[in-house]
C-alpha cells in the first residue's frame, strides 16, 4: 500500500483584499494525482510560489484539499477523527529552526509531541533518550535550543518528529535557512533515516543539488507537477529546467557545456565522479593514449 | 573612497565567563570600485567584521579609517559615515516598516535631511535599479514575494547613495531565480555605477562568479585575502576550516589526478569548461607530436 | 546591551536546588520573601545565612547572580536616595534644605539590603528552574482554578512559550535597531516625542516578526499533534520525592524562626 496517495487534489486560497467584501480565491494546487511508496526518498523541487509548501501542508492534514482527496497511510485527511493519527504517521519539519521549537530545553522539546499523543511518562523518557542518541544530540539534551547552531536546531526538530515513530517525514524547505554545513548535516540525517529506518522522506527544496540522491523527483510549477522521474531523468532535461528559471546542479551544467563543445558525454550527469569518468571515457588523458 | 581596518580586535562580553574573541588582529583595506567577497562558516566573525565598517560596533582595540579619518575620533560624525557605507543586514526584508514601498525607501534619505523632492527622486532611482516596476511603488511592501521584498530593502540602503555597499548574505533562503536577480543587480551596480561592493556569502560558487577579491575568515582571523582562483587552489586548507571549494574545483582536481593538464583554480562552469577543453586540445597535440 | 540582562534566566547546573520540585521552590520563595519583612536588625543575618546556603547549594556562580542585579541598580539607587533624604530624625548632615538623618541612613541601608536579598532570592528560583518546570509548577499549583473555568493549561503554555521566545525577540530587537541605525535612524538623541517617533521603525518590524513567529509556531505545534491540554501526558510530571519533603521541613524551620524573631526580639 502506498504511504501517500492523492487523487485530483486542488486547493484554493481564499483571501480578502483591501476594498472588496467578497473573498477572492487563488488556485495554489491544480488537480494533483500521485502515489508515494513506503521507504521512498522523494524530492519536490520548484521555486517560491510554485505550490510546493501548500502541497506539503496537505500531507499531514494542516490543509485539506478544496477538491479531491489525500490519503496518508490509508487515512483520508479530511476525516476529523483521523487527524492526530495522520500527523503522527506523517511528521513535518519547517523552514525556520527557531519557530518550531516549543520548549526551552532540548529534551523537553523532543518529548512535546509524545506528551500531546498521551504517551505514558516512562515511555516518553525512553523514546526521547533513544531519539536524541539516534540524531547525535544526546550531549545537548539539557541545553537551551538558543545555544545550538541552525543545523543542530533542525536535528532537534527532526528528533521531536522521530520520537513519535512516524512512517513518513515531510521536510518543508528545512534546509533553506541553514549554512552549507548545516544543510549537509540535515540532509545526511534525512538520508540515514530513510536508509536505516525505512522512513519515507519527502524533501521540499529549491536547492537542486539536494535532489541528486533522491529516488524520485517531482518538479512543480504554478501548482502543477510538470516533471516527474528519477534525478537522472529530470536533470537530463537541463534545458527545460533552466527555462523554468530553476537551476540544474553545476556539475550537470558543466557536462552539458562540454557536450555542446562536441565531447561525447551522456545526459543526466549528476556527480563529479560521474563526470570525470565520462570525460575519461570520451577522451582519455595523454599519458594513457600514448601507451 | 578608502576604508581601512587596522589591527582590529573585538571581544564579546569582556571580563566575564562568556568572554569570546570574535575578531583577532584583523587588518583590511578596501579601495574604490572593488568587488570584495567574504566567506567563512557561521561564527567565523564575518558579521562582526562588517559591522565595524560603518561604525555600528566599536572595536575593542584597533582603528577604523574612512578616507584616512579615524571613525572613532572624538568629533567624528558616524551617522554621516553610515550614508557613505551602506550596510544591508541578513534578511533585510524584516526591517521594512512603512505603509508603502516608496515611503520605506525614503527613510534613509529622510534621515540624511534631504528635501522631500530629493528623497523621492533618490527612492525612485534606487527602486528602478533593483528592478521594481513603477506601478508597485504605492503598494504595501508586505504584499510582495520574499525576493522582491529583499530588493526593496536593498533599495532602501541604495537610496542613501553610498560609496560602498556591504551585504550580509543577501541571497540567504532565496530560490535560484531570486538569487540570480539579486546578484545580477549587484553586479550591474558595480559595473555601471562603479559602486564598491562587499559581499558576504556562504556560496563559493557565487564568489567564483562575482568576487574579484576574496577574504576568508576563520575563528575571527583573516586567513586568505587574494583573488578567488588563488584561494580555491588551497582546497585542503579550505576544507580544514569547514568550507568547501566551488564544485568545479572538485571535478578539476579529479581530472588532474587522472592525468589531465587542467587548471584546478577555475571556479565557474565557464572557466572549468575552457580549461578542460584546452587540456583536451593540448592532449591531442601531444598525442600527434 | 539588552542581552546582558541575566535576571531570571535559567542557569543549567546539576544541584540539589535544580532537582527540587518547582512547587517547593515556589512556596519557598514566597515564604522567604515574607521572612524578609518579618526580620529586622540582626535578624537579617539569619536570612543572609539562609540565602548564602541556598546560593552555594544552587551551584550558580555568584558573579552570574550579581550581574542580574545590574538591571535593578537604578531602582535601588533611587529608593536609597529617597529614603536617605526624606526620613525624619536626628540630623547628621545638612546643606540647604537637603539633610541626612541617622534614621535615614539606617532605613536606606535596610531597604537596599532587603531589595538585594529579595531579588537574589527570587532570581534563585528562576535560575534553578527551567521555564517549563516553572510553568508546570504553576499549572499544578493553580490547577484547582480549572473548576471555575480558568484555562490554567493554556495560560501555563503561553507563559512557557513567552519565556522561550524572550531571548530570541531581544536579539531580534538588537538586530532591527542596528539595521535601522545603518539607514541613519537615531534612537538616542532628541526629545521625548522625537524618541517615540523614532521607535516606529523598530516596533513595526518587531511586531510583524512576532506575529510571523507566532503563526509559524502555532502551525508547528499543530503538526506535532498539539490539541490543548486534554488527553495530554507529561514528560516531567510533578511528584514529591523525599528531598522535597526534607526541603519543606527546612523551609518551615526557617520560616518559624522568622516568625519567632518577629514576636520575641524587638
Amino acid at each position: 500500500m502506498s504511504i501517500i496517495r492523492t487523487e485530483n487534489v486542488s486547493y484554493e486560497y481564499r483571501f480578502y483584499s483591501g476594498d472588496e467584501s467578497e473573498p477572492q480565491t487563488k488556485k495554489a494546487l491544480h488537480d494533483l494525482s500521485f502515489e508515494i511508496e513506503p521507504g521512498q526518498f522523494l524530492a519536490i523541487l520548484g521555486h517560491n510560489g510554485s505550490g510546493k509548501s501548500t502541497l506539503a501542508r496537505h500531507l499531514n492534514a494542516l490543509l485539506v484539499p478544496t477538491e479531491g482527496t489525500v490519503w496518508v497511510d490509508g487515512k483520508d485527511t479530511s476525516d476529523d477523527y483521523e487527524v492526530l493519527n495522520i500527523r503522527q504517521s506523517a511528521g513535518m519539519i519547517f523552514q525556520n529552526p527557531d519557530n518550531q521549537i516549543v520548549a526551552s530545553v532540548v529534551e523537553e522539546d523532543v518529548g512535546f509531541g509524545l506528551e500531546n499523543l498521551g504517551v505514558p511518562t516512562e515511555e516518553i523518557w525512553k523514546r526521547v533518550g533513544e531519539t536524541l542518541e539516534r540524531m547525535g544530540m544526546s550531549a545537548y539534551r539539557d541545553s537551551s535550543p538558543n545555544r545550538l547552531s541552525g543545523g543542530q536546531k533542525q536535528r532537534v526538530a527532526i528528533a521531536g518528529v522521530i520520537a513519535m515513530k512516524p512512517k513518513c517525514i515531510i521536510m518543508d524547505e528545512a534546509t533553506a535557512m541553514l549554512d552549507p554545513n548545516g544543510r549537509a548535516e540535515v540532509l545526511r540525517a534525512a538520508h540515514e533515516l530513510n536508509r536505516e529506518e525505512g522512513i519515507t522522506i519527502i524533501l521540499i527544496t529549491h536547492y537542486m543539488e539536494e535532489a541528486v540522491d533522491a529516488d524520485m523527483v517531482f518538479l512543480m510549477d504554478k501548482g502543477e507537477i510538470i516533471m516527474q522521474g528519477t534525478p537522472k531523468e529530470i536533470f537530463s532535461r537541463a534545458g527545460e529546467i533552466r527555462e523554468l528559471k530553476l537551476d540544474v546542479p553545476a556539475v550537470t551544467r558543466l557536462a552539458c557545456e562540454l557536450k555542446e563543445a562536441g565531447l561525447d558525454i551522456p545526459d543526466g550527469i549528476l556527480t563529479s565522479e560521474e563526470l570525470s569518468a565520462a570525460i575519461e571515457k570520451a577522451a582519455p588523458p595523454a599519458g594513457k593514449n600514448a601507451e | 573612497m578608502s576604508l581601512r581596518l587596522e589591527h582590529i580586535n573585538y571581544i564579546y562580553n569582556p571580563g566575564t565567563v562568556y568572554e569570546k574573541y570574535a575578531l583577532q588582529d584583523v587588518s583590511l583595506s578596501i579601495g574604490e570600485g572593488e568587488f570584495l567577497g567574504m566567506i567563512g562558516h557561521t561564527g567565523s566573525g564575518k558579521s562582526t567584521l562588517i559591522q565595524h565598517l560603518n561604525g555600528l560596533i566599536r572595536p575593542t582595540s584597533g582603528t577604523v579609517f574612512y578616507n584616512d579619518e579615524d571613525i572613532w575620533a572624538d568629533k567624528y560624525d558616524r551617522q554621516k559615515l553610515r550614508f557613505h557605507v551602506g550596510l544591508v543586514f541578513q534578511y533585510p526584508e524584516y526591517q521594512l516598516f512603512e505603509s508603502d514601498v516608496l515611503k520605506d525607501v525614503c527613510f534613509g534619505p529622510k534621515n540624511m535631511g534631504l528635501s522631500s523632492g530629493e528623497q523621492k527622486e533618490r527612492a525612485v532611482r534606487s527602486l528602478r535599479q533593483v528592478g521594481i516596476p513603477e506601478e508597485d511603488f504605492s503598494r504595501s511592501p508586505f504584499d510582495f514575494s520574499g525576493g522582491m521584498k529583499r530588493r526593496i530593502a536593498i533599495a532602501g540602503v541604495l537610496a542613501m547613495d553610498p560609496d560602498v555597499l556591504v551585504l550580509d548574505e543577501p541571497t540567504a533562503g532565496l530560490d535560484p531565480y531570486g538569487r540570480d536577480e539579486i546578484l545580477n543587480c549587484l553586479s550591474e551596480l558595480h559595473e555601471d555605477r562603479g559602486i564598491t561592493i562587499v559581499l558576504v556569502s556562504h556560496s563559493m560558487d557565487d564568489m567564483a562568479r562575482y568576487a574579484k577579491r576574496l577574504i576568508v575568515m576563520d575563528h575571527g582571523k583573516k586567513v586568505f585575502d587574494a583573488p578567488p582562483r588563488e584561494v580555491f587552489s588551497h582546497i585542503e586548507e579550505l576544507e580544514g576550516m569547514g568550507l568547501a571549494a566551488p564544485q568545479m574545483t572538485y571535478i578539476l582536481r579529479d581530472l588532474k589526478e587522472k592525468g589531465y593538464e587542467v587548471d584546478i583554480s577555475a571556479g565557474t562552469v565557464e572557466e572549468a569548461r575552457d580549461t578542460i577543453l584546452a587540456a583536451l586540445a593540448g592532449r591531442k597535440k601531444a598525442a600527434k607530436g | 546591551m539588552i542581552r546582558e540582562i541575566t535576571i531570571g534566566q535559567y542557569y543549567p547546573a546539576d544541584s540539589i536546588l535544580h532537582k527540587l520540585d518547582p512547587r517547593v521552590k515556589f512556596i519557598g520563595t514566597i515564604l522567604y520573601i515574607i521572612s524578609l519583612f518579618l526580620f529586622s536588625g540582626w535578624g537579617y543575618l539569619i536570612a543572609a545565612a539562609f540565602l548564602t546556603a541556598m546560593i552555594i547549594l544552587s551551584k550558580v556562580p555568584f558573579t552570574f547572580m550579581i550581574r542580574g542585579l545590574k538591571a535593578i541598580m537604578i531602582v535601588m539607587i533611587f529608593t536609597m536616595v529617597l529614603n536617605l533624604f526624606l526620613t525624619q530624625g536626628t540630623v547628621i548632615w545638612q546643606w540647604g534644605i537637603l539633610k541626612i538623618t541617622k534614621e535615614g541612613v539606617i532605613v536606606a541601608i535596610v531597604m537596599a539590603v532587603r531589595l538585594i536579598m529579595l531579588i537574589l532570592g527570587a532570581s534563585l528560583m528562576t535560575l534553578t528552574t527551567t521555564p517549563n518546570s516553572l510553568t508546570s509548577g504553576m499549572e499544578t499549583f493553580f490547577g484547582p482554578l480549572k473548576a471555575i473555568r480558568i484555562p490554567v493549561h493554556e495560560i501555563a503554555m503561553m507563559m512557557s512559550i513567552a519565556l522561550r521566545f524572550i531571548p530570541i525577540l531581544l536579539e531580534e530587537t538588537d538586530k532591527i535597531m542596528k539595521a535601522q541605525t545603518a539607514r541613519g535612524a537615531n534612537f538616542e538623541t532628541g526629545g521625548l516625542i522625537k524618541k517615540v517617533r523614532a521607535m516606529v521603525p523598530l516596533l513595526v518590524p518587531l511586531f510583524i516578526s512576532a506575529f510571523r513567529r507566532a503563526n509559524d509556531l502555532a502551525l508547528a505545534m499543530e503538526a506535532r499533534c498539539y490539541h490543548g491540554g486534554e488527553g495530554r501526558t507529561q514528560m516531567k510530571p510533578l511528584r514529591y520525592e523525599r528531598r522535597d519533603y526534607n526541603a519543606y521541613i527546612i523551609l518551615i524551620i526557617y520560616f518559624l524562626s522568622a516568625v519567632l524573631y518577629k514576636i520575641f526580639v524587638k
